[in-house]
């Protein structure tokens, strides 16, 4: 079951080049057939796939590549400095609002990780930057949404605003940002309901609870399983809700995770956290540069590289 | 809903839409599978073995593609099995436990909650037990939809041991005399080995208590999920013999096409399909009709 990481898939071709020594353009393009198969088996969007796929030929074309002895490891090379662009700097960041609280909202699909990367957030700004976070249940929607949450609130000692679920997600918002005024908590984390992209509805009441609270963050999470349909979801969130940031949750799995570079080449918006765990403390920076050799076949990258 | 429409009328229209069986036809097709995260390998082997087909033929247009391109799909995900819709294995007499797996949010409580629904529609006494101890909230959860479709919930508080929770509602369902008890656990990744095992513990403690039991373990598959539901499908069989899938989230826009990989290299069939967050959001799957599914995103294109 194990994918053929992208080294794995140019062995053949680069010993047929060892073996007359000289590059032809048949192959460079069987290499960058090889480039595209890989990246779509790690689940890269299609269409992303294409134009990375047109940029890594034209540079595999140029001299780099041609004239190199050890061509195969070029255009891996190649191929890890166009994805690790693709995916920018690190950049785990969270904003402060000059005048607290500074809010941030949570949302994406049903089942992405939206309540548990809540309560991870609010660890993580509790422990790494002295802060005093407030939760808020903002899901009134799934059965036991509220209680889930405030469980999480429960373990980490770290208070949950509530208002059941009769209440609507719009003043529940508001009313957890006065209240963190009031007890002088300076973030407010809202939890909000799982929903298609599709979901009007829905996806309208997100954009009401924007208008009143107007976020300081919007983070958009995205389980790192996602497939092809990644650049959908994302696409959406974010031109209905300039999303600011994304965090890629499920990563402690071992998907090759394609789905980054798909989100990353859509909204053009950081990924900045990464979930590696149901733990509460299992929340890591995003590491670009990782993510990029994961996508590839991971190790067997990195040693050719190094060859190269 | 949109794995429900006419399959043959929708594949007329499709290839109404192009006249000629040529390069184009072949890449776009190629497009809109992997699209569909039917998977890079059988796309190519489908494709080849269609533009085969076409040549054997001699098709020249596209309307006389809608059959080859519909049993081609049809039969990489039935090989040389009949083509049945398949049921949930239930036990005439006496009582019938089905296990839920899966990895973290994919639907496992929520399609329990429907699952509850449709058999006590059917007028069978059906039982609930809360395996999942570990996520926050996940006992009330299931207790929630327990409520929701009027079928009680065996639980134990969070943090104890999953296996014993199943026991104890293994001996509820015995002297209630139901006729299902469905079983759910908590949600993990396939590579958490110490995880896995904890499955197969679970399952091997039923199999215990009630001979021929679990008689379904039923894997839920989100839809929106890539290659790695394959190695979702492969590792949750070797620790639990998976005997169907539960798609769940086919309301969106994902297709879920890796089922038909997952058909063909271990022959797990689809059971059900999710389509939705209410009570009455699931569907016998039908094999047909998410083929076609599979093409929607190629009619829409070409009408736009
Ligand atoms: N292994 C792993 N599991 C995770 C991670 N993040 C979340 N989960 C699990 O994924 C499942 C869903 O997480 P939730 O936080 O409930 O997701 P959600 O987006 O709030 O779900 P809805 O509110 O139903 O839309 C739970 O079982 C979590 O424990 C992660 O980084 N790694
Ligand atoms: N749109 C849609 N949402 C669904 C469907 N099935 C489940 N969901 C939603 O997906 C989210 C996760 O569902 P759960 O039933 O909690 O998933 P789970 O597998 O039990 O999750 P864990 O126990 O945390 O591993 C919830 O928000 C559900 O409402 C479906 O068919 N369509
Ligand atoms: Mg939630
Ligand atoms: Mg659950």
């Amino acid at each position: 079951m194990a994918f053929e990481g992208l080294a794995d898939r140019l062995q053949s071709t680069m010993k047929k080049i060892t073996g007359k020594g000289k590059v032809s353009e048949q192959d460079v393009k069987d290499m960058t057939r090889e480039v595209r198969l890989a990246l779509l088996e790690a689940d890269v969007n299609f269409k992303v796939v294409k134009d990375l796929v047109k940029r890594i030929k034209e540079r595999a074309v140029g001299q780099e590549v041609m004239e190199s002895l050890t061509p195969g490891q070029q255009v891996i090379k190649v191929v890890r400095e166009e994805l690790t662009e693709l995916m920018g700097g690190e950049q785990s960041t969270v904003a402060v609002a000059d005048n607290p609280p500074t809010v941030i909202m949570m949302v994406g699909l049903q089942g992405a990780g939206k309540t548990t990367t809540g309560g991870k957030l609010a660890n993580y700004l509790r422990k790494k930057h002295n802060r005093s976070p407030l939760l808020a249940a903002a899901d009134v929607y799934r059965p036991a949404a509220v209680d889930q949450l405030e469980t999480v609130g429960e373990q980490l000692d770290i208070p949950v605003f509530s208002k059941g679920t009769n209440a609507d997600p719009v003043a529940i918002a508001r009313e957890a940002v006065e209240q963190a005024k009031a007890e002088h908590n300076d973030y407010v984390i809202i939890d909000t309901a799982g929903r298609l992209h599709v979901d009007e509805d829905l996806m309208a009441e997100l954009e009401q609870i924007k208008a009143a609270v107007t976020p300081d963050e919007t983070f958009l999470v995205v389980d790192s399983m996602t497939g092809q349909d990644a650049v959908n979801v994302a696409e959406s969130f974010n031109d209905q809700l300039a999303v600011s940031g994304v965090v890629l949750t499920k990563l402690d799995g071992d998907t090759r995770g394609g789905a980054a570079l798909s989100i990353r080449a859509v909204t053009d918006t950081p990924i900045k956290f990464a979930g590696m765990g149901e733990k509460l403390d299992q929340l890591e920076a995003f590491q670009p540069e990782g993510m990029a050799s994961r996508i590839l076949g991971m190790g067997d990258v990195l040693s050719l590289i190094e060859k190269a | 809903e949109k794995t429900r429409n006419s399959f043959s009328s929708k594949i007329n229209d499709l290839v109404a839409r192009y006249r000629k069986v040529d390069e184009d036809f072949f890449e776009e097709l190629e497009e809109v599978l992997i699209t569909a995260d039917v998977g890079i390998n059988t796309v190519m082997e489908l494709v080849e073995e269609l533009k085969m087909e076409v040549k054997r033929q001699n098709i020249k247009d596209t309307r006389e593609m809608k059959d080859v391109i519909s049993e081609k799909l049809v039969e990489i995900y039935y090989g040389d099995d009949d083509e049945t819709v398949e049921k949930l294995n239930l036990q005439e007499d006496g009582l019938s436990i089905v296990l839920v797996v899966g990895v973290n949010g994919a639907g496992k409580t929520t399609s329990i909650g429907k699952l509850a629904y449709q058999l006590k529609q059917e007028g069978k006494h059906v039982l609930l037990a809360a395996g999942d101890t570990f996520r926050a909230g996940a006992i009330e959860q299931l207790d929630a939809w327990g409520e929701k479709t009027g079928v009680d919930v065996i639980k134990q508080r969070e943090g104890s041991d999953p296996a014993a929770v199943i026991f104890d509602g293994i001996k509820a369902a015995r002297s209630r005399e139901a006729d299902v008890l469905i079983c759910d656990t908590a949600g993990r990744l396939q590579n958490k080995v110490n995880l896995m095992n904890e499955l197969a513990k679970v399952k091997r403690v039923i199999e215990r208590e009630v001979p021929d039991a679990p008689h379904d373990v039923l894997l839920t598959l989100d839809a929106t999920t890539g290659q790695n539901a394959l190695s979702q499908a492969k590792t949750f069989s070797e620790a639990t013999d998976v005997s169907g899938i539960i798609l769940t989230k086919l309301d969106g826009t994902a297709k879920g096409g890796i089922v038909l990989a997952i058909r063909n290299e271990l022959n797990i069939p689809v059971k059900f399909a999710g389509l939705g967050e209410k009570v009455d959001d699931l569907q016998a799957f039908d094999a047909h009709a998410f083929v076609y599914g599979l093409f929607a995103d190629l009619l829409e294109d070409e009408t736009e």
